[in-house]
């Protein structure tokens, strides 16, 4: 095992030992290696503490799901309602942002919460580091513009979220389960806008912009009032219009894009309430 | 060079090459301490608890040379030194939330570690404080019970 200590060490063992396999929280790599494959010596970033650090809007990529929930909800409440509805603590406690971005499941639910955030994902190598949009970062079902010689370093995002926000999921169960469908949705009551974002309906998790524009032209911002249950289905149609599912073992095409109508309207009625009535 | 890790108080030393696998592994394949039970292999059953750092983990998904010079936990750890059970274990025992006794030992672990951070759950509570470990004899609502009753204490 290779076990860096600064993360410039680390992007060097990346370049200079290509066959290892990265790992982190070990929650994917284990137990591909708990059944047999074993491509490679591990590289171990468990020990590399400027991964862990979280300062201000840069969240470093070995932050793991209960520090999302427990120390930086308040911050990016779209984060900690995603992660929370990950698997249970044992795994929650070990699972990283970095982790989640290398794996690039189209229904992870913390991307589905970094994308609504309009998150930039941090890359660092030996000969220096770049900073791409999660949306751009992420191009295909398990597959991401992460280069070989490469590490996931943080993901950066503005230092506080601008507004409430709400995650909504549907699984085959309530717990430790992968979404079927699931929806972001973030409010910015100072500019008028919200973002919406869906997991597990497409090849990575999708924005829904038509939503978006809507959202932002007519929800009765001033006030703010109720909003009205014609005009949330409303959305829920433009929200599930921008879906592209495939039927698969968590549901069909079209079980996927109602849901994703039904959790849009949810998440964005919870979110609207606690601009109502904040907490 | 060789792992050293404490486990339940006691220090264990474990080849360096072993550092690639599982924690689970080395506990019961290299040092024979059992307590952690394999069942699934894959983070998804709990039964593998351990508390690393005061944090608990599936053991199985973590790698051995990770908790290179970390305090680990088992349920084997949590009686007192004269064999007095860990209050978890006696609710456990007058609740009868142990049956086939596999899941036993994380979900000891996973309501000892909830009762610390929470000491007065409600169900829901420790419903979430117990997602990660199943039953397959699903003996839920004896667990549940117990865990209200250690947590009564």
């Amino acid at each position: 095992m290779l076990q860096p200590v600064t993360l410039e060490e680390a992007v060097r063992a990346r370049r200079d030992v290509p066959d290892a396999v990265v790992v982190a929280g070990g929650t994917e790599v284990m137990p591909f290696r708990n059944r047999g494959e074993r491509p490679g010596p591990l590289l171990d970033l468990s020990r590399v503490e400027e991964l862990r650090r979280a300062e201000g809007g840069r969240l470093g990529a070995a932050v793991t799901y209960t520090r999302l929930i427990e120390e930086l909800g308040e911050r990016f409440p779209v984060l900690a309602a995603a992660a929370r509805t990950v698997a249970g603590r044992q795994v929650r406690n070990r699972a990283t942002l970095g982790g989640a971005l290398a794996i690039a499941d189209p229904s992870a639910d913390v991307l589905t919460a970094l994308l609504a955030s309009d998150a930039e994902v941090e890359l660092a190598s030996a000969d220096g580091v770049r900073r791409v949009a999660t949306a751009e970062f992420l191009t295909g079902p398990y597959e991401c513009d992460l280069r070989d010689d490469e590490l996931l370093a943080a993901v950066v995002l503005p230092d506080e979220a601008p507004g409430p926000a709400a995650y909504a999921k549907v699984g085959a169960r309530n717990a430790m389960a992968r979404a079927a469908c699931a929806v972001a949705v973030t409010l910015d009551p100072g500019e008028r806008s919200a973002t919406v974002a869906v997991a597990a309906c497409g090849p990575t998790p999708l924005r829904a912009p038509p939503a978006e524009e809507l959202i932002a032209s007519e929800a009765p911002w001033a006030g703010p009032d109720d909003l009205e249950p014609g005009w949330l289905e409303r959305i829920g149609a433009l929200v599930a219009g921008a879906t592209l599912p495939r039927s698969d073992s968590r549901g069909s095409a079209a079980y996927k894009r109602h849901a994703a109508a039904v959790l849009s309207a949810r998440a964005l009625r919870r979110a609207w309430r606690e601009l109502m009535e904040p907490a | 060079m060789s792992i050293r890790l404490r486990v339940d108080g006691v220090d264990r030393e474990v080849p360096e090459e072993a550092g690639d696998e599982s924690l689970l592994r080395v506990l019961r394949d290299h040092l024979g301490l059992i307590a952690p039970k394999n069942a699934c292999e894959e983070g998804e059953c709990g039964s593998c608890t351990v508390a690393i750092d005061g944090e608990i983990a599936c053991a199985c998904l973590v790698p051995a040379g990770q908790a290179a010079g970390r305090d680990v936990e088992t349920v084997a750890g949590l009686a007192g030194p004269d064999g007095e059970l860990h209050p978890v274990q006696e609710a456990l025992l007058e609740a009868g939330g142990v049956q086939c006794g596999y899941c036993t030992p994380g979900m000891v672990m996973a309501a000892r570690d909830l009762l610390r951070r929470n000491p007065d759950p409600t169900d829901d509570d420790i419903r979430e404080g117990l997602t990660g470990n199943l039953c397959r004899c699903t003996g839920y609502a004896k667990i549940m019970a117990a865990v209200r009753l250690a947590a009564g204490r």
